[in-house]
């Protein structure tokens, strides 16, 4: 293949990887039950988390543990009110997105507020020619998500509780309990994507820096008819479609540029327009469970 | 005295909101007093800052309305952003380009209208996708609200770029496209007085007639309004319709009343703080009124606490998370599902 085909692949990859596992997480998250519209918000406070604390230890290690420390914080805050008190989960969501999206403007404001040139963040880089860190651990996430949910009992057990809670409650499995558990992991992996927006794709923090990608990894789990490979398809389908779109920017595209930046938008609601419909959500999506007594 | 029961809720969400912000603000070592001090001082401090805050709760205040009648129908618009912003840009197309020349009695009423139709438009695309695809609502009016700003930003680089070029904004709009102010004041215009009234309408419309009831029912049990002969498909655009009109002439009153000019981020963030107006009024026309004016000082006086406390304006919407979180977590019930 020619450079720019390679640097085009290339590309494609490092736009989808961040969708790919934020997606990862919410389809546990989903297929227990929880549906958590802030991903979005995770992301942030994990890019934001990961870029403090990658400038302050140096350690790309550490940036990405405090980057899933920060998310799971937030997704316990939305557990606390969505599970928990059986709040709403769409206004929970939408509120955990506000939140994030203030709370890290201010936080990083305050941080920096001498102003000056950021420090650059530390790098995750390959760890096999052309293989990025993040990448390699979305493919592992992958095949690990795969393996649980359709080859383990506890996934078995997850999955019941997405279903038809109130039975897999009487069966015994622990409803609340997997509840929660599968909404921190979906906070860890938004985490994790929010870190590799900061240690990958650039290596400051801008506010708003997650720029839609949390709910387009909504859209995706959708898009994906809840199966972790199509799921992870639709991530490569957008990633190219940003890569196509930046390269059209950068070759002087007589397509003005705002325009251009509309794609992964325009794809999305394209995409869901011809399969939403069709794929099928777990019935107890966003229902509220209350144990028996 | 049950009437004063119902402000209890609100008023205690707000409360711990401020007192949960202050604590947050104390551990980022800013001082919270001196900053709400600063925040009250901003926003009543003398008539300008009271005038700030009125023009600040105009918009909040139809985008809330407009999200409150979908939250009621239990559609989940958050698409207020976007629906704001397309109508601001369509009232300034109107006013800058269509009619340009066109004397008052045609420019302004035209340049309302078509940021009222373009608001509803914008909704109604997300009504059409969830009847028609099945498209859920929250995706889409989110993904539109990206699309809009987009919009926006090609339409001020691009054919609505003021004439001399200079910077990304539109022309200024010709004064027969302007709100004129209010007598006697500097910066609150007359389109506020239609602020206040449209909760009164919008309360006539969901209590007082078939169609608000229709509405109402959807939101309560959709298989039960199909037996009752309400179509849930057809409330459901018609409630998007209706709340994203609101939404753009909101954004058209912005242009109109306040800023004069199209540019990019005009009125940011008025679609999401308005779904914590919708809230905190517990989803009750009237009640948005008193609660667009709570978030309205808010934003106005958030930049005198920039300005004399050094804490970011952003860290404003950290109140508004808080409000809506606590609104939900303890006063607003959820709807029993079927």
């Amino acid at each position: 293949m020619d450079a720019p085909t390679l640097l085009l692949i290339a590309s494609t990859v490092r736009f989808a990887t961040p969708l790919a596992l934020a997606a990862m997480g919410e389809l546990v998250a989903e297929s227990a039950g929880v549906l958590n519209i802030g991903i979005e918000g995770m992301m942030l406070a994990g890019a934001l988390a990961a870029y403090e604390v990658g400038v302050s230890t140096g350690s790309a290690l550490a940036a990405i543990a405090a980057a899933i420390a920060a998310a799971c914080m937030l997704s316990l805050l939305f557990a606390a009110f969505a599970l928990r008190r059986q709040a709403d989960p769409i206004v929970s969501g939408t509120a955990l997105n506000i939140l994030a999206l203030g709370a890290t403007g201010s936080l990083f404001r305050l941080l920096h507020s001498a102003g000056g040139l950021l420090a650059r963040a530390p790098r995750v880089g390959d760890v096999v020619p052309g293989l990025n860190g993040f990448t390699a651990g979305a493919i592992l996430l992958l095949a690990a998500v795969w393996l649980f949910l359709a080859r383990t009992r506890q996934g078995l057990a997850l999955r019941a509780a997405g279903e038809r809670a109130e039975a897999a409650d009487a069966q015994g499995v622990p409803v609340a309990r997997l509840r929660l558990a599968a909404t921190l992991f979906g906070g860890a992996c938004a985490g994790i994507a929010g870190a590799a927006l900061v240690l990958w794709l650039s290596d400051v923090f801008v506010e708003g820096m997650t720029s839609g990608r949390g709910f387009i990894a909504l859209a995706l789990v959708l898009f994906g008819g809840y199966r972790p490979l199509r799921i992870a398809g639709g991530a490569i389908l957008f990633g190219a479609a940003s890569a196509l779109q930046f390269r059209l920017q950068a070759a002087g595209s007589s397509v003005p540029y705002t325009l251009l930046l509309m794609t992964p938008y325009v794809l999305t609601l394209l995409v869901l327009a011809l399969f939403a419909g069709r794929s099928r959500a777990p019935a107890d999506l966003a229902k509220p469970f209350r144990a028996r007594d | 005295m049950k009437r004063a029961r119902v402000f209890a809720g609100p008023i205690a969400a707000t409360a711990v909101a401020f007192v949960v912000a202050g604590v947050w603000l104390a551990l980022l070592g800013a001082d919270p007093l001196r900053a709400l001090g600063a925040l009250v001082g901003g926003a009543f401090g003398d008539s300008l800052a009271l005038e700030t805050t009125a023009v600040r709760a105009g918009p909040l205040l139809l985008v809330g309305l407009g999200v409150a009648l979908s939250f009621r129908c239990g559609i989940w618009n958050i698409g207020g952003e976007g629906q704001v912003a397309v109508g601001a840009l369509a009232a300034t197309a109107v006013a800058t380009r269509v009619a340009a020349g066109a004397p008052g009695l045609v420019a302004l009423p035209l340049a309302l209208l078509a940021g009222t139709v373009a608001g509803a438009l914008w909704a109604g695309i997300a009504g059409v996708l969830k009847v028609g695809r099945g498209v859920s609502e929250v995706l889409s009016t989110i993904l539109l609200n990206f699309i809009a700003a987009l919009l926006v930003a090609w339409a001020v680089h691009g054919p609505l770029q003021e004439a001399s070029g200079a910077y990304p904004q539109s022309d200024a709009l010709p004064a027969a496209a302007r709100l004129a102010l209010l007598p006697d004041l500097h910066l609150a215009h007359s389109g506020l007085v239609l602020a206040v009234l449209l909760p009164l309408a919008i309360w006539a419309l969901l209590f007082r007639t078939a169609a608000g009831l229709r509405l109402r029912a959807v939101g309560a049990s959709p298989e039960a309004a199909r037996y009752a002969a309400v179509s849930p498909e057809l409330e459901t655009v018609r409630v998007l319709l209706l709340s994203g009109a609101l939404a753009g002439l909101a954004g058209a009153i912005e242009v109109c009343g306040v800023t004069g000019r199209l540019f990019e981020n005009l009125a940011a963030g008025t679609g999401f703080t308005a779904i914590a107006v919708a809230l905190l009024a517990r989803l009750h026309p009237l009640g948005v009124l008193p609660s667009a004016l709570v978030f309205a000082a808010l934003a106005a006086g958030s930049g005198a606490m920039q300005r004399s406390a050094a804490v970011p304006s952003v860290a404003v919407q950290v109140i508004e998370a808080l409000v809506i979180f606590f609104s939900v977590g303890f006063a607003l019930p959820r709807r029993e599902s079927a």
